[in-house]
């Protein structure tokens, strides 16, 4: 079978060339954002073709130059993107191959690649892929018949190639945020507080007072910006835009709607699936309520987008996730036909999911085909990017489980509360602009027909264990208090949170160790091999009792329940606040790429996992979000970040699942478990803060 | 209102017409193209703009351009080149200590003005010097390795 992205872009030629004698152009439409993933690709593709790593070029992503495959998200990418380019390097070899048997007079058979040269029981023939590039047609499309090699036999993948994106990020300029083109314009714009606000009216004197008389005031319904040659005095212009705008309809947002529980209040849409609700019986029945505060994806860097329209052609660079996709975003908001737009992928700060990128990079084009001829350059402020950003959804969950006479779970119900978990292709600029521009995507696209309803907000909803019943119910909120979309792991993390918060609680109810409890409903010899090797690295057998202080906390989880294995302890001192002392993951990938770059994604989502648990909530007020400096929104520091230990249990084994979101959810799960059984208290609700646990301990 | 800076920039004379109020962090990036140093929050508090100002760790970004009249201002430029990286840059590739990497130019630096003042610190040291720094991406303990590494080679390449 082919892959689908290779389907969806059957040339050959848009994944592999020989142009140049001795090396080898390779193309995924998958961008880098810091995760690895064009080494791990490139691996792939080294391995399946035959060739050195070292003989590889990596096209940097742009609609020109690389396949369509989408948006690069939710862990997918060495899965679907992997398969892809395996598979057309296993077509492109089996093309050559036949090539040389034919100029060579010999079965096809008898002929392997050897870092591309053609040999014949292991002798070179003389030919190889850039003696053959002429003879064969690359520009055809997948025949679906080609072998690929067995996992054991891609000798480059499974060894840790250094990322091939990091070097130039340790000597200076490395980002799109570095980008100078001749004639470049520095813009700054006004955001539209929400999205029925109307502009009544700007202080341009003011504005040319604070910038200087060159300033270029773009002014197009709600949409404003400033346009100057100089960037410290777009800073001004802005500045003094944003004092002297005059708005109807901002909105004002209560703060106490910061709280997840609040998205019960809201209306929604509910879904339900599952089994029926359980008949009344004696059954020992318990609930809990847990919640997810909005979380930003605090990128380093604030979002950066660049646009040139140029002779009814647009370009864009941008540092976003989705280069097709913002390319169609475009052509719809500006109504423009998508072949007369090029978007260029620049390496940016690491976004997490869909943060500002996308919108920069609409600002820089609606005001580019304002301003043609010129390179208009946006950047914005921390304060933007804080409180414009779309936000990681707030989530509220209620979940009722009933165990058998023997403490088992064999009934399980969640109820879950859940903004958009993704609004990608909405744009802020479309809101504020004049005119009829054509709707965006639904934000909750029915099922093609007769597949079953999709919904991001249900992954790991019911944890990965042997359940008799379970069921779901979900109260989907379109239209939260602030704009959100997806944040590293949409929903399956905060639904592992609480899942394995809940199952932690059923264990003490039947009076069983966590991790003897788990081991009980867990047949998938894959998944207790992961819990029990965290056992060991934690050394679980020495867990004292409850209430002393100091905790440890364990957590299991298969991610979307049908992906990488994932089990994460957590030790935990606790008085005012949480102290990390150590974090252990062990993890079941499957074929692992890149040993070294997998660890590496594992632990950083670790770490990300833990600040989340612990500091993070965006704050609403004012037109949306009042959280807008680091000072409002702290996350873990270096002081704060405790030894982790990852290991990677069956490396070797196809296929290969993705692992950049796998471990958030298990690890705020096992630290907030740990912190439970450090107080001998449990709070339901994130961040773990000083305040929650004065709460708890009070309560308790 | 603009007035001529001059000051050391990564060793070589640097010279610049500057408004006033500018910060540091428009001047290296704007007026002399250099841009190691990021621009993060414009506030001091994320530790992407670290340069040394005499040796002295400072935010680009919140710092007035006029006070390093006549100093010497070090940017991660001034640390090595990809030919010849400085030990920390080595370390830093050796262990892979960087995932999207917006925040390395500011850790480099702020680990070159550590290492300069003890050649020899221990984890917790290491910690507490970058403790400024925020890393989004969760590299904090391979970076903690990888500045450890570089002062071990460092006092090696010294003895």
């Amino acid at each position: 079978m082919i892959p689908a992205n290779l389907q969806a872009n059957p040339r050959l030629d848009r994944w592999v060339g020989f142009e140049t004698e001795g090396r080898v152009r390779v193309a995924f439409g998958k961008t880098e954002n810091g995760q690895g993933v064009q080494t791990a690709l490139a691996q792939m593709a080294a391995g399946e073709l035959g060739v050195a790593f070292s003989r590889l070029d990596i096209a940097e992503p742009a609609t020109e130059l690389v396949p369509d495959e989408g948006t690069t998200f939710g862990s997918i990418s060495i899965e679907t993107s992997g398969a892809a380019i395996r598979a057309a390097c296993a077509e492109v070899r089996a093309l050559v191959l036949a090539a040389a048997a034919a100029k060579l007079g010999c079965a096809v058979g008898e002929l392997d690649v050897l870092d591309g040269a053609v040999v014949r029981a292991g002798t070179p023939t003389g030919e190889t892929y850039w003696t053959l590039a002429g003879a064969v047609d690359l520009t055809r499309a997948p025949t679906g018949e080609a072998p690929l090699r067995g996992a054991a036999a891609l000798a480059v993948v499974g060894d840790s190639e250094p990322r091939v994106d990091l070097p130039p990020k340790l000597f200076g300029a490395a980002f799109l945020h570095d980008l100078v083109l001749p004639g470049m314009v520095h813009a700054r714009v006004l955001r539209q507080p929400g999205r029925q606000a109307r502009l009544l009216g700007l202080d341009e004197a003011a504005i040319r007072s604070a910038a200087g008389e060159e300033v270029d005031i773009v002014v197009d319904g709600a949409f404003a910006a400033v346009l100057c040659g100089r960037e410290a005095d777009a800073e001004r212009a802005i500045a003094a835009a944003a004092a002297s705008a005059r708005w109807e309809n901002a909105p004002d947002v209560a703060p106490g709607l910061s709280e997840a529980q609040t998205l019960k209040t809201l209306p929604s849409e509910v879904f339900t699936a599952g089994a029926a609700e359980p008949e009344p019986s004696n059954r020992r029945r318990h609930q809990a309520s847990y919640g997810k505060p909005y979380l930003a994806h605090g990128s380093m860097g604030p979002s950066c987008g660049v646009a040139l329209f140029e002779a009814g052609r647009l370009t864009v660079w941008t540092h976003n996730q989705a280069l097709y996709p913002l390319r169609r975003t475009i052509a719809r908001v500006l109504g423009l036909d998508p072949d007369a737009i090029e978007v260029r992928h620049v390496q940016g700060p690491g976004c997490y999911g869909h943060n500002g990128a996308d919108d920069a990079a609409v600002d820089a084009a609606t005001l580019a085909v304002r301003r043609p001829g010129r390179p208009v350059r946006v950047q914005w402020r921390r304060e933007d990017e804080f409180a414009w950003a779309p936000v990681g959804t707030a989530m509220a969950f209620d979940i009722a489980g009933e165990l058998d006479p023997s403490g088992r779970l064999v009934d399980y119900t969640a109820e879950v509360w859940t903004g958009p978990q993704t609004s990608r292709g909405h744009t802020l600029a479309e809101a504020a602009l004049p005119g009829d521009i054509p709707p965006a995507p639904p934000l909750f696209p029915p099922p093609p027909p007769g597949a079953p309803r999709f919904s991001a907000g249900l992954f790991n909803a019911l944890p990965t264990y042997d359940i008799a019943a379970t069921r779901t119910v979900e109260h989907v909120i379109a239209e939260p208090p602030v704009r959100t979309s997806s944040l590293r792991g949409v929903g399956g993390p905060p639904n592992i949170f609480a899942s394995e918060g809940f199952v932690d609680e059923l264990a003490e109810i039947a009076g069983q160790d966590p991790l003897a409890y788990r081991l009980a409903m867990l047949s998938d010899p894959r998944g207790r091999a992961v819990l029990e090797r965290v056992g060991q690295m934690s050394d679980w057998p020495r867990r004292w009792e409850t209430g002393t202080g100091r905790g440890l906390g364990i957590s299991y989880d298969r991610h979307r329940s049908h992906g990488a294995r994932c089990a994460v302890a957590a030790e935990v001192d606790v008085d005012a606040q949480v102290r990390l002392v150590k974090l252990w993951c062990a993890v079941d990938g499957g074929l692992i790429v890149n040993p070294d770059g997998a660890k590496n994604q594992l632990e950083g989502g670790v770490v990300m996992a833990a600040s989340w648990t612990l500091k993070e909530q965006v704050k609403l007020g004012g037109p949306g979000i009042a959280s807008t400096t680091w000072d409002d929104y702290p996350i873990l520091r270096f002081s704060e970040v405790p030894p982790i230990e990852v290991e990677l249990l069956n490396a070797r084994e196809a296929p290969a699942y993705g692992l950049g979101e796998i471990s958030q959810g298990g690890t705020m799960a096992a630290i907030a478990n740990a912190v439970a059984h450090a107080l001998g208290a449990r709070i339901r609700e994130l961040p773990l803060t000083r305040d929650k646990i004065a709460a708890a301990l009070l309560a308790g | 209102m603009r007035r001529n800076l001059s000051f050391t920039l990564n060793g070589a004379p640097a010279s610049a017409e500057v408004e006033g109020e500018a910060t540091l962090l428009t001047v290296l990036r704007a007026d002399l193209g250099v841009f190691g140093a990021r621009f993060g929050c414009g506030l001091g508090q994320c530790g992407a703009c670290a340069v040394l100002v005499d040796g002295r760790v400072e935010a680009a970004c919140t710092l007035s351009a006029a006070s390093v009249e006549g100093r010497a201002v070090t940017t991660v430029e001034g640390l090595g080149t990809p030919e010849q990286p400085h030990p920390l840059q080595a370390a830093f590739l050796e262990l892979q200590a960087g995932q999207c990497g917006y925040c390395l130019s500011g850790i480099l630096v702020g680990a070159k003005a550590l290492l300069d003042a003890n050649p020899a610190p221990s984890r917790t040291e290491i910690a507490q010097a970058l403790d400024w720094h925020l890393c989004r991406c969760g590299v904090h303990n391979r970076i903690l390795d990888a500045v450890a590494l570089a002062a071990r080679r460092m006092r090696e390449a010294a003895a």
